[in-house]
C-alpha cells in the first residue's frame, strides 16, 4: 500500500514550498484567477439586474437620460482599453517568448493607457457635476438638479426616474474605474518585478494573470459602452 | 491495572514547530489559521448566544419586562447577525474544512496560504467592525435589512453593521476560492476525484455557492448603505425605486447561503456515518452528486422567501415547485445515511451520536420547509415561530450538531489529546433534549399564530414558551459543558495516537497532531475512501515512528 512516494523535483527559485512543481503552481494561480473573476462577474451581476429592471420599468427616461452621456468621450474610451488589451496581450506574450525590453514596453504602455481611460473617465464625470446630474445628496451642496431644457425632458417623464439612470451609471461605471485603479496598480507591481528580471520563459504566471484580470475588467466596459451610452440613442429628446 | 508509560517524546508537530504570538498571527500554516478561526468563531458563539439567553427570558413573560421594544429589535436582529454572518457561515468551512481539506487531499497546504491568512483578517475586521455598530447603539433590521425600513426608517447603525457584513464576505469568497482551486490542483497522486472523501464533495459544493453567492449579497449591501446614505432612489419606491429588488438581491444570496451553512455540515455527516459503521458509504456517487445538486439548485428557490411580498401567484408557484425539488438531493443524502447504518457493525461514540442526532432533526428541518414551501400554507405559516422553528432545526439541530460532532471526531487529530469520552456522550445528549425542547414547542407557536420578533404576547402561548426557554436553559448547559471539557483535554487529555479511529482516510494516516506540512512524504492514494482495510494496514503513512524523535 502506502509505500511508494512521489520524491521532490530539483525546484525553481520562485516554488513555492506547498507545490510540487512550478506546472501544479501555474495550473494554481491561474485557475485562482478565473474563479476570482467568476465572484467579479456575479458581483457585478446584481447591478446589471437592476439596470434591467429599472430600464424596462422606465424605458424613456432612461433614452433621455442616456442621450446626455457624451458618446464621443464613451466611444475614445473605448477605443482606448480595446487598444490596452491588446497591449497586455503582447506583454504577456513577450514574456513567454522571453523579450524582456518588449515585456517592459508593453506593460508601460498598458498602464499609460489604462490612465489615460481614467483621466477621460474623470472629464466625464466632471461634465456631469457641472450639470447637477450626481444623483441622490451624495455630493453634499450639489443635489441632483439638472435643466430639464438641457435635458430635453419630455411630457410625462419625470426627473427622478433620469436619476434612476444616473445612479446605475455612476455605480457601474465607478464600480469600473475601481478596478481599473486596481488594474493600474496591479500592473505597476509586476512591471516593477519584470524590470527586476523576475519573469521568464519558464516563469510568467503572475503576467499571465494580471493579464487575465486586466482583458476582464476590459470586457466589463465593452458591455457597459452599449448598455450605457448605445442603447435607445435613436428615441429620447434629440 | 494500568502500568506506568513513560512519556513519548513528542515529535515536531504543527503546534510546537515555532512559539510566540508572532509566529500565530503571521503563520500561513492552513492547521493554525484553522485554530485561528475556531477561536474567534467560538467567540462570536458566546456573544450570539448571549443575545439568546435575553430573548429567551424576555419571553417568559407575555409582558415586556426584561427588555423594552427597541431593544428587543435590537437583540433579536443582532442574535441573527452575529449567528448567521459570524458564525455558522464561516463555522464549519473555515474551521474542520481549513483543517482537513488539504489533509484529505494529501496536500500540504492550500493553494494560496496567504490569502487563507488574509481570509482571517478580514473576517476579524469585519468582526470588529460589526461589534463597534453594536456597541455604538445596535441595528434594530432584522438580519434580513428589509428595505424602506432599513433604508429610511430605521435610526440605528445600519450602514456600520452592513459594512462589516459586506467586509466579512470577502473572506468567505477567498475561503471558497481557495478550496475550489486546491481541490482541483493539488490532489495526491491517486486521489482521483471518486476517491475524495465525501466532507471534500460537500466543501467543493460550498465553495461554489460562496464564489457565486457573496458578490452578490456584497453588491446588495453596497447599494444598501449608499441608498441611505444618499437617498438616490436604489430601492426607495418614493422615487421610483423597488423595494422589493432588495428582497430579491437578498435572497438570491442568502437562500443559497442556508446550503453554505448546512451543506459542510452534511460532509461531515457523511464521515461519521461511513467511519463509525465500519462500511462504505451506500451509494457515494449519489451523495457526492447530491452536494452539487444542492449548490446548483439552492440557486433557483429564493423566491420562497417572497411569498407574501408582492410576488406574482405565477413566480410563486413557479418557486414552490422548484422548493419542493430541492428537497430531493437532501432527501438522497438521508436516505443513503440511513441504508449505510442498515446491517452495520456501529459504534456509538459521541460524534456518531452527534451524527444519528443530525439526521433527525434535519429530516424535521427539512421536512417542515416543504410545508413552508407550498404556497397556501405558507400564508398561514410566514412570519410566525413556524418558521423560526424550521430554520433552527436546520441550522442549530443540523449545522452545530454536525459541528460539534466533526469537533470531536477530528479533536484527537487536531490536538494530539483524546476528549474524555463519557462526558462527550453525556453533552451530546443533553444537546439533543434541550435543543428539542427549545424548538419543538415552536412549531406549535407558530402553526397556533404567534408572530417572530414580537415579544409581548397573549397569555395563553406562555406556557410553550416557558418550555421553550427551559429547553434553550439545558441547551446552553449542554454547549457549555464541551467548552470546559475540551479545552481541559488540550492538556490533560489521554495523548492520541496517529489513528484513533482506525480508519483509511489520509488525514489518518499521519501523525496527531500533524507535522506543518501534514505528510512525512507526498502519499499516493492506492484505494477507495471508506475502503475499510484490515487495521494494521491503514498505519500512518512515512514511517515516522521509526525515525529519531528529533524534540523531546
Ligand atoms: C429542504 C429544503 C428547504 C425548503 C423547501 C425550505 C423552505 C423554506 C421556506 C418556504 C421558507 C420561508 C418561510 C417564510 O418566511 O414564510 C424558509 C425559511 C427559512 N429557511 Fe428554509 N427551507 C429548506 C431548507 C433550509 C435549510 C437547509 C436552511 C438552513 C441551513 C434553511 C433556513 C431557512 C431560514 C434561515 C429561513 C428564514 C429566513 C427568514 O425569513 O429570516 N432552510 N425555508
Ligand atoms: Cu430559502
Amino acid at each position: 500500500m502506502a509505500e511508494s512516494y512521489v520524491e521532490h523535483e530539483a525546484s525553481h527559485p520562485a516554488l513555492q514550498h506547498h507545490f510540487e512543481n512550478l506546472e501544479q503552481q501555474r495550473e494554481a494561480g491561474t485557475l485562482g484567477m478565473w474563479v476570482f473573476l467568476v465572484t467579479e462577474i456575479m458581483f457585478f451581476g446584481g447591478m446589471f439586474l437592476a439596470y434591467t429592471l429599472y430600464r424596462s420599468k422606465f424605458p424613456e427616461a432612461f433614452a433621455i437620460a442616456s442621450n446626455h452621456l457624451d458618446i464621443k468621450l464613451g466611444a475614445i474610451n473605448t477605443a482606448v482599453l480595446i487598444l490596452s488589451s491588446f497591449t497586455m496581450a503582447m506583454a504577456v506574450y513577450s514574456t513567454q517568448v522571453g523579450k524582456l525590453r518588449a515585456q517592459i514596453i508593453y506593460l508601460v504602455l498598458t498602464i499609460v493607457l489604462g490612465l489615460a481611460f481614467l483621466g477621460i473617465k474623470g472629464v466625464e464625470y466632471h461634465e456631469k457635476y457641472v450639470d447637477h446630474l450626481i444623483p441622490g445628496t451624495l455630493i453634499p451642496g450639489n443635489p441632483f438638479n439638472p435643466d430639464p431644457h438641457a435635458m430635453h425632458l419630455t411630457q410625462g417623464v419625470l426627473m427622478q426616474h433620469v436619476q434612476m439612470f444616473y445612479w446605475i451609471y455612476f455605480a457601474m461605471t465607478g464600480m469600473h474605474a475601481l478596478h481599473m485603479i486596481i488594474g493600474v496598480g496591479l500592473l505597476s507591481v509586476i512591471l516593477y518585478f519584470s524590470v527586476k528580471g523576475r519573469y521568464s520563459p519558464e516563469y510568467h504566471n503572475p503576467v499571465e494573470v494580471a493579464g487575465l484580470y486586466w482583458h476582464f475588467v476590459d470586457i466589463v466596459w465593452i458591455f457597459l459602452f452599449p448598455l450605457l451610452y448605445l442603447l435607445g440613442r435613436h428615441l429620447g429628446g434629440h | 491495572m494500568e502500568t506506568f508509560v513513560p512519556p513519548v517524546p513528542s515529535r515536531i508537530n504543527y503546534i510546537n514547530a515555532q512559539y510566540g504570538l508572532k509566529s500565530w498571527l503571521l503563520t500561513k500554516d492552513h492547521k493554525r489559521i484553522a485554530l485561528l478561526y475556531l477561536g474567534s468563531i467560538s467567540f462570536f458563539f458566546f456573544i450570539g448566544g448571549l443575545y439568546a439567553m435575553a430573548i429567551r427570558l424576555e419571553l417568559l413573560t407575555p409582558q415586556a419586562d426584561l427588555l423594552q421594544s427597541t431593544t428587543y429589535n435590537k437583540v433579536f436582529t443582532q442574535h441573527g447577525i452575529i449567528m448567521v454572518f459570524f458564525f455558522l457561515i464561516p463555522s464549519i468551512p473555515a474551521t474542520l474544512g481549513n483543517f482537513l481539506v488539504p489533509m484529505m487531499i494529501g496536500a500540504k497546504d492550500l493553494a494560496f496560504p496567504r490569502i487563507n491568512l488574509l481570509s482571517w483578517y478580514i473576517y476579524m475586521l469585519g468582526g470588529i467592525v460589526t461589534i463597534y455598530a453594536l456597541l455604538a447603539g445596535g441595528v434594530d433590521t432584522g438580519w434580513t435589512f428589509y428595505t424602506p425600513f432599513s433604508t429610511t426608517f430605521s435610526n440605528s447603525y445600519v450602514v456600520a453593521t452592513g459594512l462589516g457584513i459586506f467586509i466579512n464576505g470577502f473572506s468567505s469568497i477567498l475561503t471558497g476560492l481557495n478550496f475550489i482551486v486546491t481541490i482541483h490542483t493539488m490532489r495526491a497522486p491517486g486521489m482521483t476525484w471518486f476517491r475524495l472523501p465525501l466532507f471534500i464533495w460537500a466543501h467543493y459544493a460550498t465553495s461554489l455557492i460562496m464564489i457565486l453567492g457573496t458578490p452578490v449579497i456584497a453588491i446588495t449591501i453596497l447599494l444598501l448603505a449608499f441608498e441611505r446614505v444618499a437617498h438616490i432612489g436604489i430601492f426607495d419606491p418614493a422615487v421610483g425605486g423597488d423595494p422589493v429588488l432588495f428582497q430579491h438581491l437578498f435572497w438570491f444570496y442568502s437562500h443559497p447561503a442556508v446550503y453554505i451553512m448546512v451543506l459542510p455540515g452534511m460532509g461531515i455527516i457523511s464521515e461519521l456515518i461511513a467511519n463509525f459503521s465500519r462500511k462504505n458509504i451506500f451509494g457515494y456517487s449519489f451523495v457526492a452528486f447530491s452536494s452539487l445538486a444542492i449548490a446548483v439548485f439552492g440557486f433557483l428557490v429564493w423566491g420562497h422567501h417572497l411569498f407574501v411580498a408582492s410576488q406574482s401567484v405565477y413566480a410563486g408557484m413557479i418557486f414552490s415547485f422548484l422548493s419542493f425539488a430541492v428537497a430531493i438531493p437532501s432527501a438522497i443524502k438521508v436516505f443513503n445515511w440511513t441504508a449505510t447504518l442498515y446491517k452495520a457493525s456501529i459504534s456509538y461514540d459521541t460524534p456518531m451520536l452527534y451524527a444519528l442526532g443530525f439526521i433527525g432533526l434535519f429530516t424535521i428541518g427539512g421536512m417542515t420547509g416543504l410545508f413552508l414551501a407550498a404556497l397556501a400554507v405558507d400564508v398561514h405559516l410566514s412570519d410566525t415561530y413556524f418558521v423560526v422553528a424550521h430554520f433552527h432545526y436546520i441550522m442549530v439541530g443540523g449545522t452545530l450538531l454536525a459541528y460539534l460532532g466533526g469537533l470531536h471526531y477530528w479533536w484527537p487529530k487536531i490536538t494530539g489529546r483524546m476528549y474524555p469520552e463519557g462526558w462527550g456522550r453525556f453533552s451530546a445528549l443533553v444537546v439533543f433534549i434541550g435543543f428539542n425542547l427549545t424548538f419543538l414547542p415552536q412549531f406549535i407557536l407558530g402553526y397556533m399564530g404567534m408572530p417572530r420578533r414580537y415579544h409581548v404576547y397573549p397569555a395563553e402561548f406562555q406556557v410553550l414558551h416557558v418550555l421553550s426557554t427551559a429547553g434553550a436553559s439545558i441547551l446552553g448547559v449542554g454547549l457549555l459543558i464541551p467548552l470546559f471539557y475540551l479545552m481541559w483535554s488540550m492538556r490533560y487529555g489521554k495523548v492520541a495516537p496517529g489513528n484513533p479511529w482506525h480508519l483509511p482516510g489520509l488525514e489518518w494516516r499521519t501523525q496527531s497532531p500533524p507535522p506543518t506540512e501534514n505528510f512525512d512524504y507526498t502519499p499516493v492514494v492506492t484505494w477507495e475512501a471508506y475502503e475499510f482495510a484490515p487495521p494494521e494496514e491503514t498505519e500512518v503513512v512515512g514511517k515516522f515512528h521509526d525515525k529519531v524523535p528529533e524534540k523531546a
